[in-house]
């Protein structure tokens, strides 16, 4: 309250680093643009003008691996898709998050057959599932929230059990 | 050799030339992961430079096992899986099931569900086309187009999501008509969509119509005549646009299309440009047809009273018994269909979806199938990308409006 914030310096802030490292993660997360099936036409649709999920740090969807940390698999993962999806996260680098959108990702959905995985997580470790189908773009950002709170909860190193 | 092995297409072996096998050309591996596969496409390219020689399309990685589903559940039950298949087009698979289905019980539809029907599928066809438009603008790195697109494109989700409670899976078309009338703000909306639509089917126009880079792009790009055409089976908006009239809305009249006044837009020149002029036409014949059915919808019951076979509005569960006899008998046994086997065939915003029914005389069909337009779309593509640019290809698969779920099934 003197004379350096009426000149614009607002001095030091002190706060830990993980909080440091957890918000810029989570305010530039880069999802990998992944679609599967119908899921993925929500995807495009809450990143499209209604929804603008740009506003939640993920302005970007890039098309490789390599440069993403967050995968939304959306839509339906058949038996021949599987391998292709496990190889596509090892691909990425860490940290990296997994949310899987839509019933089909997260359980199978209506489709309890021979050709699809019930449940994404038989192939690759899922942080946060979204329901409906396909989930309205709402709860797809919601998703994204969701998997905020979790990445601002994390730890830098890890906590002995 | 070894680069066969590399890129893991050993089983692709017999389709590739001498000179590949030899290493005189290039093999390309593009997809599953690929942005402008639009889903889970993969293709293998042989590409002499940058020219492709041939291109491989390897199917099957949304492999969904609906029809074999669908052959497991009562005949409203499998309906659910119909909306699933070709995901931008959920009303119109719904119809092309439903009316199966009621060939084959023989049911007729008051003259409301017909009209509701009509103008339900064509704000569908409206929907499908912008999601492709879209895309298409995406693929040619036109993004402030998609951005258009969508805005627009929830405009009609929200009419689904008014009359069935869903945006996008609605199973709002039901065997015998549909599943309840349209609440009274739904005039009201669909009329204030068409006035502002047929505004900004102009202003997509303005973007790109007349685009130069757009028509480098694309002009002469892609070329398919009709004979391959016709050869290969293709239909909807790529068969229009290579200069044949044909469309099942015009060729078989269904759902009373023969009363509605509206064109079939066709092209001569058969290339990329011309998909999307057909498209963009059929923007706004769909929306002359949505207005007439608007005009004179009719007033009256949406669903048919053969109690056999549809089931009883809810209001008379409580007071009648047959009623609610039907009721548990429908939604627990199904109502059972007579022998035989049907087939119903639909134009779908990517051209004829069909839907077989093989009956045992049971309550579950013993056999499901779709014929789906983009499977046979898609295979013509070998022919038409060959000589092209590896850019040029991706204009070609954007054009030809393939959706995965209708391809793998």
């Amino acid at each position: 309250m003197g004379i350096e914030q009426k000149l614009g310096n607002m001095g030091v802030v002190t706060t830990t680093l993980e909080q440091v490292v957890n918000w810029t993660r989570t305010n530039s997360m880069w999802p990998m643009l992944f679609g599967l099936a119908c899921c993925a036409i929500e995807m495009m649709a809450a990143q499209a003008s209604d929804y603008d999920m740009s506003r939640f740090g993920m302005e970007l969807m890039r098309a490789s691996p390599r440069q993403s940390d967050l995968m939304i698999v959306a839509g339906r993962c058949s038996k021949k898709m599987g391998p292709v999806l496990r190889l596509l996260y090892d691909q990425m680098p860490e940290p990296k998050w997994v949310i899987a959108m839509g019933d089909c990702a997260s359980c199978g959905g209506v489709f309890n057959n021979y050709a699809i995985f019930q449940g994404v997580d038989e192939v690759v470790p899922v942080d946060v599932y979204v329901a409906g189908c396909p989930p309205r773009p709402e709860a797809l950002i919601h998703g994204v929230l969701t998997l905020y709170e979790k990445v601002n909860a994390e730890k830098l190193v890890p906590v002995k059990a | 050799m070894a680069q066969i092995e590399e890129i893991g297409i050993g089983q692709f072996k017999h389709l590739v030339s001498e000179r590949a096998l030899r290493g005189e050309t290039m093999l390309l591996n593009m997809g599953p992961q690929h942005p402008s596969t639009h889903g889970v496409l993969r293709l293998i390219l042989e590409l002499d430079g940058e020219t492709v020689i041939n291109c491989i399309p390897d199917i099957g990685y949304l492999h969904t096992g609906v029809e074999k589903n669908m052959e497991a559940k009562t005949y409203q039950k499998a309906e659910v899986m119909t909306d699933r298949l070709d995901y931008m087009n959920t009303m119109g698979n719904n119809l092309a099931y439903v009316m199966a289905v009621e060939k084959l019980i023989d049911v007729d539809v008051p003259p409301r569900a017909q009209a509701l029907r009509v103008i339900l599928v064509e704000l569908q066809r409206i929907a499908s086309h912008l999601v492709w438009l879209g895309a298409f603008g995406l693929d040619l790195a036109a993004m402030s187009v998609f951005l258009y697109c969508f805005r627009e494109r929830e405009l009609v989700l929200d009419i689904f999501e008014m009359v069935s409670g869903q945006r996008m899976m609605t199973t709002y078309i039901r065997p015998g008509g549909l599943w309840r009338d349209v609440p009274v703000e739904f005039e009201k909306a669909v009329r204030d969509f068409v006035k502002l639509f047929h505004k900004r089917v102009d202003e997509y126009e303005r973007l790109m119509t007349r685009n130069p880079i757009f028509l480098d792009r694309l002009v002469g790009i892609g070329y398919l005549d009709k004979k391959t055409a016709l050869s290969y089976g293709v239909t909807g908006p790529m068969l229009r646009a290579s200069g044949v009239n044909w469309d099942l809305r015009k060729a078989t009249p269904y759902l009373g299309y023969d009363q509605y006044d509206f064109n079939i837009p066709t092209r001569e020149e058969g290339d990329t440009y011309a998909r999307y002029i057909v498209r963009i036409e059929e923007l706004r014949e769909s929306l002359r047809i949505i207005e007439q059915a608007l005009n004179k919808l009719p007033l009256g019951p949406v669903r048919s009273d053969n109690r056999k076979f549809v089931p009883p509005p809810r209001s008379e569960i409580g007071v009648s018994m047959e009623a609610l006899i039907h009721h548990f008998k429908l939604w627990t046994e199904g109502f059972l269909a007579p022998q035989g086997s049907i087939y119903n065939a639909v134009e779908s915003p990517r051209g004829e979806l069909g839907a077989f029914l093989e009956s045992d005389g049971g309550p579950k069909p013993y056999r499901v199938h779709m014929r789906t337009p983009s499977f046979d779309n898609l295979a013509v593509l070998p022919e038409i990308t060959k000589g092209h640019l590896v850019a040029d290809l991706v204009a070609i698969l954007a054009s030809v409006d393939i959706v995965l779920g209708d391809i793998d099934r």
